[in-house]
């Protein structure tokens, strides 16, 4: 759907240097037009700075950086096509709520009265009508994201930057953002890039993620794939949580593997569940979600796999229960989640139990 | 005992910084040349004496001037400074701020003579703008002290963001950074007025014929009929810092309470 739209930006094999110290490592990536897109990966990773360059802030070592099609090398911060909202918000605290919002405007040709009307507009789309003559420093921490936003907005950017706007909230007030800023994004039709260190964030918001260690972008995918199909190791360690178990490689026939996988036997394999094994130490494994594991209850049964197990620890979450168990042949536990159904009980610590899984739920790391 | 001997302490040290202050009116009141208790009567004619010497008006108004030039001068180069020691990295960063705010520390003796010795050298007459010339030497280190304090708590986003909603670096520093740096400025003016004001070693040495009012009074000092006139003088001087001290808190706390920062103390 998203391969339609036209490039908004594009990196070519940017490479950023401080000193000696190799920041971006040859990154090369394409983000559409009307996308929302996320960087993703630990602190350190280059996220930032990667967005950064696309904002201005940062020079490249080498390589280009494209909005539009233009090649921005020679365009100062002040006259690209982006416009920012700052981890801190940045907002200028000398000024009130219409003058921050504003700010942007003031060579704006328009009358000021055309003005009024678009700071007014702009603090309603980010349902802060009538705060106008407040002092900015007189907001709270959510109010001052959605002037920040507003004051990004009004300049009707390419490409809105999101420096991790949402780390300073609290929890709720982040979930509530989250579904804000999808919404506004929507509406406005602007491509978002937002720079998080939290998975489930970006999961939640993007449309496309790019994972990022160490100055590379390790996997860029939908949600969805990057979930179920992580390109490595370290990728599936860092989105989510992922069990592992050791595997035996036994077969290969075309793009299909037999693996012989601890405690669940004999299993063939996709192409496309065959993934790098970086970031891990030995030999191959195979990885599923701990979601994708089912206890058979009632004497359930009919999936394609199943084996005996024992239930090792219980962690009750309300809607959800976590069980550490111990399917038969398996030197470790394995972490399981399940749906607090209603009528469905929750297994006490050393009971026996059946679980089931799918092949096509599994990742093969080698 | 909730620190008893501190507290003793604490009392006892205000009392020995401001109790000779105290004194001064006291004595300038006093109708009689010698300072002495007990007190002779009340009188204003040391304080009338005071309206007709040429003398003192002409070192009162070279102090004014000196004072107004040297913390101008010194709080630019101040700003400068300090903008380029908080924001930018530069080869030898560190000695180079550090050469600069030595005269914080070297004795001040020896920079008047070094100043004097090269002043004559090169040839250019001693006058109230060699002093201002010292004393620019001596505030910019106290100004390059506030600003730099001021300059860094500027959360650098805030420049970034104005750059990003299409400001120059120049229209940046004049919308933003200035208005928030405003009491640093504020303070470093009234710092180095204050300082240049009551400067005595650069003004004696680099005034040439002329007289700023520290000279002027350590002048007067050696006859012991002007000692009282010195004491009203000094009660007006008095009088007056009070009053600019005010005025300065009063514009302090405005800024604070209008950018929404903490209060983290006086101005000095």
């Amino acid at each position: 759907m998203s391969s339609e739209k036209p490039v908004m930006i594009e990196f070519k094999d940017v490479h950023k240097y401080y000193g000696d110290y190799h920041a971006l490592r040859g990154i090369n990536a394409t983000i559409r037009a009307g996308e929302f897109f996320s960087l993703l990966g630990p602190s350190g990773c280059g996220k930032t700075t990667l967005l950064r360059t696309i904002a201005g802030f940062e020079g490249i070592s080498s390589g280009a950086v494209m909005i539009g099609g233009e090649d921005m090398a020679d365009v100062p911060a002040n006259q690209r096509p982006t416009n920012m909202v700052f981890q801190s918000y940045a907002i200028f605290p000398h000024l009130t709520v219409e003058e921050n919002v504003g700010f942007g405007l003031r060579k704006d040709p328009r009358s000021k009265a055309e003005k009024a009307k678009a700071v007014e507009d702009a603090l309603g789309m980010v349902g802060l009508k009538g705060f106008g003559a407040r002092a900015a420093h007189a907001l709270s921490g959510g109010q001052r994201q959605r002037v920040a936003l507003a004051r990004a907005l009004i300049l009707k950017p390419k490409v809105l930057l999101l420096d991790e706007p949402l780390s300073a909230l609290d929890k709720k007030m982040r979930e509530q953002m989250q579904v804000e800023l999808i919404k506004l994004q929507r509406q406005v039709g602007i491509t978002f890039i937002l720079v998080t260190h939290d998975q489930e964030e970006a999961l939640v918001m993007s449309d496309r993620i790019a994972v990022m260690f160490e100055g590379q972008i390790a996997q860029l995918a939908d949600p969805e794939t990057l979930y179920r199909r992580p390109a490595s190791r370290k990728v599936a360690d860092f989105i989510g949580t992922m069990n592992f178990l050791p595997a035996k490689i036994l077969n290969e026939a075309g793009s299909k593997v037999e693996v012989d996988a601890q405690g669940f036997g004999k299993i063939t394999l996709d192409g496309a569940q065959v993934m790098s094994a970086e970031g891990s130490e030995g030999g191959a494994t195979v990885g599923f979600r701990p979601e994708t594991l089912t206890i058979l209850f009632d004497g359930q049964t009919g999936s394609d796999f199943e084996s005996e197990a024992v239930v090792e620890e219980v962690v009750y979450y309300g809607d959800m229960t976590y069980y550490d168990i111990k399917i038969k042949g398996c030197d470790t536990a394995v972490r399981l989640s399940m749906r607090n159904v209603f009528g469905r009980p929750v297994l006490d610590i050393g009971t026996k139990t059946r679980v089931a899984w799918s092949a096509g739920a599994l990742v093969l790391f080698r | 005992m909730n620190g008893g001997w501190f507290r003793i302490y604490a009392y006892g040290f205000l009392l020995f910084l401001y109790a000779p202050i105290l004194l001064l009116p006291i004595f300038a009141f006093n109708d009689g040349a010698i300072v002495a208790f007990p007190l002779a009567g009340f009188t204003t004619k040391w304080f009338d004496q005071l309206w007709v010497e040429p003398a003192l008006h002409q070192a009162l108004k070279n102090s004014l001037i000196i004072a107004v030039s040297a913390s101008i001068l010194s709080t630019c180069l101040g700003i400068f400074a300090a903008r380029a020691s908080t924001r930018y990295n530069f080869p030898f960063k560190g000695g180079i701020i550090g050469m600069i705010m030595l005269p914080l520390v070297l004795p001040e003796i020896i920079l008047a003579i070094a100043l004097l010795v090269v002043l004559l050298g090169v040839g250019i007459p001693l006058s109230i703008y060699t002093v201002i010339l010292g004393h620019v030497l001596v505030c910019t280190p106290f100004s390059i002290a506030v600003l730099t304090a001021a300059f860094q708590s500027l959360d650098k986003s805030l420049e970034e963001a104005a750059y990003d909603l299409g400001e120059t670096p120049a229209s940046t520093f004049r919308l933003i950074i200035l208005p928030l740096v405003t009491p640093g400025i504020i303070s470093s003016l009234l710092m180095t007025f204050t300082i240049s004001l009551d400067e005595f070693l650069m003004a004696f040495f680099l005034a040439g014929t002329e007289s700023t009012l520290p000279v002027y009074i350590f002048s007067q000092f050696r006859f012991p009929k002007s000692v009282p006139v010195v004491l009203a003088l000094g009660t007006v001087l008095v009088v007056a810092s009070i009053i600019l001290l005010t005025i300065a808190e009063y514009f302090r706390r405005r800024g604070i309470a209008k950018t929404g920062g903490k209060d983290t103390g006086g101005f000095l």
